[in-house]
């Protein structure tokens, strides 16, 4: 069953204001997106109860930890956090360190134990050892099983990735997904790398200048016309489900089967009828108002209508196009193409894709 | 050569004076270093000013003052006389309450860099696994601000160990009551029994030497810990 976590806050610093207004599902991964400075950090504080909002209301499920009068401190919330830093504690051992906030939560809502925690997330050899021996990673880990033994009801979890390098990183993803998989705990994950957002979301909200500029399934959030800002030019384009449907040993390719229409991407080691999350580029994405006479060496065209003309960029010369394919996709032109195409609204055309960047595997 | 016979009391009294010293001030000091290293009240800088003051008084300022807060007709001594009968200046009790005045800075002072070093970020840790404050205050702070509380019992035993002036003024000199080693030492030169004088006085030079030779050394084995 799923609970409904509502949160609303209003902070106002010298440099920066808070106003946000959340209902969100208290179920899987919900990514808080958006760029530094965009009032990420300071809104988990403000669930995790760090920071107190003069004007504020949170609740999980059927708990309220703030409202008018009302606010449950820190440690009697049943919240666990996960910084960038791991910030174990030096002085106690690994298996101190998790059983830190194991001993301090009350028996009967003990749901999760040492022993699960340490083999989920590979921690058995570690449990002797002091944190200044462990690498980067280990510790992430060690931090996350740390807040997770204090069965927590919902999980924060702040840029945790952040100060690892690549590899760690992929060391740790896996553990996260499987976090949500097997325990079922909630998790509010904040970033801001698009390859953490592809491979972890479920729900997305997406802050800019401290308000929430969007939020919902990623692949509605993610091909808003209005989110040029909240997500950065490199990084704007759609994120779309799709199916494996085959295998093409010949040419090295996987089909992906989208709304209907086919995806052609390098082969991938997935078996068929699996699901993929793949991310287009607005960039990447051109248009056509005819369909392809003759030849051309791009792979991947879908059927699609103009639907939405974004605002023209900073610079004067582009603009995001939504196009709905069956799912929204974004495209980037030119003014002057614009123009040129006199693209009209529902009117049909052609989104020659040349590169499909991001390919992840999804839980199905 | 005859040995010098040596009044051991003085050295005991002494040993009391600095350990029950010690003690309270660890007590006291802690939550003013505390409020000192997270405060950003702007009454931090007369507290800071009022807790180093002892440093810069001379000490027969400082024992005047108290002889007087002290003494049967005294704010602090007269209330404790009416309560309890019994009068505070040159007793024990005096010497405790003065030296405790005396040597704050000493306690004080490496307390509240030790829990500045440590921070905000391990209080909010321990409280977001569970912990209360306090709770967290024993099995995270502490352990993680070690170093500043054996400094400041060192230093702190160390400084009561040896001050004169102050327990000279509130105390007075009676024997086996408020006669502590640098009284004593005092006393033995002005008779001119530089024997005994000499004696009490290496004493306390290697003690105090031997003191900080092991603070020293326990400071380097106990490197600060980050994470």
């Amino acid at each position: 069953m799923t609970h409904l976590l509502e949160a609303k806050f209003k902070i106002t610093y010298p440099e920066f204001s808070l106003d946000v207004d959340l209902n969100l599902p208290a179920k899987g991964v919900t990514v808080v997106f958006g760029p530094s400075g965009s009032g990420k950090s300071t809104l988990l504080r403000c669930l995790s109860g760090l920071e107190r909002a003069p004007s504020g209301f949170l609740k999980l499920a059927d708990q309220v930890w703030q409202d008018e009068g009302i606010f449950i401190p820190i440690h009697q919330r049943k919240i666990g956090s996960v910084f960038q830093e791991s910030r174990l504690f030096p002085h106690l051992n690994i298996q101190g360190n998790l059983l830190y906030g194991y001993q301090r939560t009350p028996l009967v809502e003990r749901n999760l134990h040492l022993d699960e925690v340490v083999q989920v997330l590979g921690l058995g050899s570690l449990l002797k050892r002091y944190p200044e021996k462990l690498s980067g990673g280990e510790r992430q880990r060690v931090a996350i099983g740390r807040a997770l033994l204090t069965s927590p009801n919902l999980l924060l979890m702040d840029e945790p990735l952040a100060s690892l390098d690549m590899q760690r990183k992929a060391e740790i993803v896996p553990f996260i997904k499987k976090i949500e998989y097997e325990f079922e705990t909630p998790i509010i994950y904040v970033t801001h790398s698009m390859n953490e957002v592809l491979q972890l979301v479920d729900t997305m909200v997406i802050l800019n200048s401290g308000k929430v500029v969007n939020w919902g399934p990623v692949e509605e959030v993610f091909s808003d016309v209005q989110l040029r800002d909240a997500v950065g030019d490199g990084q704007l384009g759609a994120v779309l489900e799709t199916t494996v449907s085959e295998h093409d040993d010949e040419f090295g390719l996987t089909r992906l089967d989208f709304m209907g229409q086919t995806l052609s991407v390098p082969k991938q080691n997935i078996p068929m009828g699996k699901k993929l999350r793949v991310h287009i580029h607005s960039k990447d994405v051109s248009l056509a108002t005819a369909a392809p006479v003759g030849t051309t060496s791009v792979l991947n065209i879908l059927k699609a209508k103009v639907g939405k003309i974004g605002a023209v960029d900073p610079n004067g010369y582009s603009v995001d196009i939504e196009l709905d394919a069956g799912r929204p996709i974004l495209a980037t032109i030119t003014r002057k193409s614009l123009s040129n195409l006199n693209l009209q609204i529902g009117q049909p055309i052609f989104a020659h894709i040349k590169a499909i960047k991001m390919v992840h595997e999804m839980d199905t | 050569m005859d040995i010098p016979s040596i009044d051991s009391g003085p050295i005991w009294l002494s040993l009391q004076l600095a350990g029950v010293t010690v003690g309270l001030l660890l007590v006291f000091a802690t939550p003013v270093a505390w409020w000192l290293a997270h405060t950003r009240s702007r009454f931090r800088v007369v507290v800071e000013a009022v807790v180093a003051l002892p440093l810069v008084l001379p000490p027969t300022v400082l024992g005047f003052y108290l002889l007087i807060l002290l003494g049967p007709n005294g704010w602090v001594g007269g209330p404790v006389q009416a309560l309890t009968g019994s009068v505070l200046s040159f007793s024990f009790t005096g010497l405790v309450f003065a030296s405790m005045l005396y040597s704050l800075p000493f306690v004080v002072q490496p307390l509240h860099s030790a829990f500045e070093s440590v921070g905000k970020i391990p209080m909010e840790t321990a409280q977001s696994l569970g912990a209360s404050r306090l709770d967290a205050f024993f099995t995270v702070i502490s352990p993680l601000a070690r170093r500043g509380y054996l400094t400041a019992i060192v230093l702190g035993f160390a400084h009561t160990l040896g001050e004169f002036g102050v327990v000279l003024m509130v105390g007075g000199n009676i024997p086996g009551k408020t006669k502590v080693i640098s009284i004593e030492i005092y006393d033995r030169v002005e008779v001119m029994e530089y024997a005994q004088a000499h004696i009490l006085s290496a004493g306390l030079l290697l003690f105090s030497f031997f003191v900080l030779v092991m603070v020293y050394t326990v400071n380097r084995r106990l490197p600060v810990q980050v994470t």
